[in-house]
């Protein structure tokens, strides 16, 4: 019983940080209907880019985080304007290949310059006594963050000016336009604002597993899993499909082994889409 | 000659490939006949792929699981119930044919993004399933015993080179069926579901059965090619089986040479193969090749969405009749 | 011989209800003018017809079959076209391809050789033979809506929907189109026209049909219910439909 407790307890604070690279995934979905197939890659620059200032300028990681997610927003925006919006309304293959061959040329030039060896973030935060349940202190300081995250997010898309226009444009774009909302600023932000959660949550899984540039595939399909369990487009779900994927990764190894995750994971995944693409909690806009 | 001129984009489509198939066979280089080999599964793929990609419309980014299933099968039955390669092959193409048929069923319901998803979800399900199946040896695989080889011709050396025509045989296949699809009824349905079903549908096109079955058309060969690729490489493994990759890369040779057309896949397959294999060899690339790849993949998609046989048709609309 | 009946037809989305309890009995060789303001629910009827939407209540028997709750491809089997308010040309083929996809999947089931020739007479018919080899989506909005008319023809129907072929149109285009229209009556196809174009609707139709807010409120000849006072008062949020439809009917 104390073995199932804790590891439903570890699966639920790695569910906070799964959920926050799903919102950045399904919040471009939402937005403007990609699917950003460079999902991944940005997740491991995100960790990558923890390491680096970690290392090399021997910063904490946490404000690593902070300049890392700078950095992702930026980079999303420079995707955005390269890749993505001269195909913006082109049928979903222009798209998917699109930000594909953007995967590509990250993990080509990543993979030439860190090799695909393992690295990880040498830095501790020890760990917590709560009963019969250990807490990896770095675990719960990401869920600490991936919450704040979330909630800044709530608040951005909710109670400002560029986070309404945000929502309008996933709305309805034309109309939005029509309303005099710079769309292409929005979608190009939209896009900005994907890739730095994605590469905030790789920051913060940086801090408690090792990782090698191609990392960032594993967490790029748990996304599609979760985003599709939230609700495809709606990013606050995207927090308890990460939750639940999260404690379902903790519950099934302690009656199966553990390979078999992974199968039930997307299996889950294809009934869901079958069923009800529009998610569990069914898509808020 | 009324005949030659019907079928001259057919024609042209197979002197392509025997003109490749051709290449190692006079020079007689084991090294030319592995980049041939390469070059061709890649069309035979990517003309499978064009059948429900390029005809029907529907991205399948997950098609390299008709690839690894087939392949697991058949090798299955050579490996472990020591079948000889031509059953297993067969039993590759209907395992990856039933697969789609019963997939198709359920997962054809879907568009655009939702459909594309779906079909990753379902290779990986695949591939996590594989690896935990003990019969089909795990995450470890299987492997054929080196005197397997001895039945086919002699020896290992003999083996590769039957392989090699086998799949010759069996990319001319495909493409006559590519054609036969592109030019009947039932190809002409699928193209009205890929401009727009609805209306296709109000036209009394019969979508949902039209579209497993162009699904099941592009799945059987995938599979059969599986078999003939693993058996020549002497060992399956998940990772490799169904690497999805590989799926988009035939999503990439497709669009490279046109979708939707005869020609465009053979082209865009050989070519990507073919450049693909110049970096790699090239020193300067050879580091960043997937990025160099990953480069013209975005100019390929963004400037030249029709491929290379599209762009061509638009210029010269009197060659449309020739680059079908 | 009644083609097709339209039995107490009901049609909820959500919370509104868009059509309520429409009957009306087609006889072969009719044409039928739907009118009714915007919004009032006829392209939803047209949708119910041919079996985009499953009707909430009624039935929809036609040549005697009731094809309620069919898939749209069956019910174009049996034999009914339509057209699109909304030109749907399957832009990347030809027209010569797009009518042959008509012919071939429409009632008579051809091949792709017998059904090649239908189109070539069917684009004769329609006037599109210098666009025979055209892209369709580089036709212009009138040519697509030939096209839209030729591709339903060519599936050779008992009933044909027209909706909105002349929105849209200039005065000769609309003249010309008309003449279609009855040529098509001509050859024994029985049709349904949405229309806004008065005039013409009024002059080619044997009977109207009113809709309003989902009600069918009038049914008659031409005359009969342009001078109906529930449809004059139907019209009266538009008064210059309503000046129209009654300096029309004279």
């Amino acid at each position: 019983m104390d073995f199932l407790s804790a590891s439903i307890v570890d699966g639920l604070l790695l569910g906070f940080v799964y959920g926050v690279a799903a919102m950045g995934l399904t919040l471009i979905w939402g937005v403007m209907n990609v699917i950003n197939l460079a999902h991944g890659p940005i997740i491991a620059l995100g960790m990558f880019g923890v390491y680096l200032i970690f290392t090399a300028l021997g910063l904490n990681p946490y404000i690593g985080i902070v300049l890392v997610a700078l950095l992702g927003l930026l980079l999303g925006v420079l995707i955005y304007y390269v890749a993505v919006h001269r195909v913006i309304n082109a049928p979903h293959l222009s798209t998917l290949l699109a930000t594909y061959s953007v995967n590509m040329m990250i993990i080509g030039v990543g993979t030439a310059v860190f090799s695909t060896s393992p690295r990880n973030v040498d830095f501790s935060l020890g760990s917590v006594e709560l009963g019969p349940i250990t807490l990896l202190g770095s675990r719960a300081v990401a869920a600490v963050a991936a919450v704040l995250v979330t909630g800044a997010l709530y608040i951005f898309l909710y109670r400002t000016r560029p986070g309404r226009y945000i929502r309008a444009v996933a709305n309805n774009r034309d109309a939005a336009e029509l309303m005099g909302v710079p769309s292409t600023r929005i979608l190009a932000l939209s896009f900005g604002l994907g890739t730095m959660l994605a590469a905030i949550a790789g920051g913060l899984i940086a801090t408690f597993f090792p990782f090698t540039i191609l990392a960032g595939g594993v967490y790029e399909l748990k996304s599609f899993v979760i985003s599709v369990l939230g609700g495809l487009g709606n990013p606050i779900g995207a927090l308890f499909g990460g939750l639940i994927l999260g404690v379902l990764e903790g519950i099934i190894p302690t009656f199966m082994p553990t390979t078999w995750v992974p199968v039930l994971e997307f299996v889950l995944f294809v009934l869901i889409l079958l069923v009800r693409p529009s998610g569990i909690f069914g898509a808020k806009k | 000659m009324n005949g030659l001129r019907k079928y001259s984009g057919l024609i042209l489509a197979i002197v392509v490939v025997l003109a490749l198939v051709a290449w190692p066979t006079i020079n007689g280089k084991d090294i030319t006949r592995e980049v041939v080999f390469t070059m061709i599964l890649s069309v035979a793929l990517a003309s499978s792929l064009n059948i429900l990609l390029g005809y029907t419309g529907y991205v399948s980014f997950g098609h390299v699981v008709f690839f690894g299933l087939g392949g697991y099968v058949g090798f299955y039955l050579m490996a472990v119930q020591n079948w000889s390669l031509w059953p297993a092959m067969l039993a590759g193409g209907v395992a990856s044919g039933t697969l789609a048929f019963f997939l198709g069923k359920a997962i054809l319901r879907l568009r655009g993004g939702y459909f594309a998803l779906a079909t990753i979800g379902v290779n990986e399900a695949v591939r996590a399933f594989i690896n935990n199946y003990k019969p089909f040896g795990g995450p470890v695989g299987l492997s054929l015993n080196f005197s397997v080889y001895q039945n086919y011709g002699g020896g290992a050396r003999e083996a590769l080179w039957l392989s090699f025509y086998m799949l010759a045989a069996l990319t001319i296949l495909v493409i006559i069926v590519s054609y036969a699809v592109r030019t009947s009824k039932f190809g002409l349905g699928l193209l009205a579901i890929r401009e727009d079903e609805d209306a296709a549908e109000i036209m009394g096109v019969r979508a949902p059965n039209a579209k497993t079955w162009a699904y099941v058309l592009s799945a059987i060969f995938p599979g059969i090619l599986g078999v003939l690729f693993f058996f020549k490489n002497g060992n399956i493994e998940p990772a490799p089986a169904f690497r999805l990759q590989l799926s988009i890369e035939m999503i990439v040779m497709v669009m490279l040479g046109g979708q939707g057309t005869v020609l465009g896949p053979i082209l865009g397959g050989a070519g990507y193969q073919r450049f693909r294999g110049f970096l790699l060899t090239n020193p300067l690339f050879k580091n960043i090749q997937l990025a160099v790849a990953g480069f013209l993949l975005l100019i390929i998609v963004l400037f030249i969405p029709a491929g290379i046989i599209g762009w061509v048709r638009n210029r010269f609309p009197k060659l449309r009749r020739v680059l079908q | 011989m009644i083609i097709l009946q339209v039995e107490g037809v009901g049609k909820q989305f959500g919370g509104l209800q868009a059509l309520s309890n429409v009957t009306v009995d087609l006889p072969q060789g009719e044409i039928l003018g739907l009118i009714g303001p915007n919004g009032a629910g006829k392209t939803t009827l047209f949708n119910v017809i041919n079996g985009v939407y499953e009707p909430s209540d009624g039935r929809i028997i036609f040549n005697g079959k009731d094809i309620t709750g069919l898939k749209t491809y069956d019910v174009a089997r049996l034999g009914l076209a339509r057209t699109h308010q909304i030109v749907r040309p399957l832009n990347e083929l030809t027209v010569r391809e797009n009518v042959i996809v008509g012919a071939c999947f429409g009632r008579e089931d051809h091949g792709l050789a017998a059904a090649g020739a239908i189109a070539d007479e069917v684009i004769e018919f329609i006037g599109l033979s210098v666009r025979t080899d055209q892209l369709a989506g580089s036709l212009n909005i009138g040519q697509k809506k030939r096209l839209e008319m030729a591709r339903a023809l060519a599936a050779r129907p008992y009933l044909l929907l027209l909706d909105e072929v002349l929105a849209g149109l200039n005065p000769s285009e609309i003249a010309g189109m008309v003449e279609i229209v009855r040529k098509i009556r001509d050859r024994g196809i029985t049709i349904i026209m949405i229309e806004h174009v008065m005039h013409a609707v009024m002059n080619v139709s044997d009977r109207m049909f009113v809709l309003d807010y989902g009600q069918q409120i009038a049914i008659g000849t031409p005359e009969e219910v342009a001078n109906d006072p529930k449809v004059i008062e139907a019209y009266l949020g538009d008064p210059e439909l309503a000046e129209r439809l009654m300096s029309d009917a004279d």
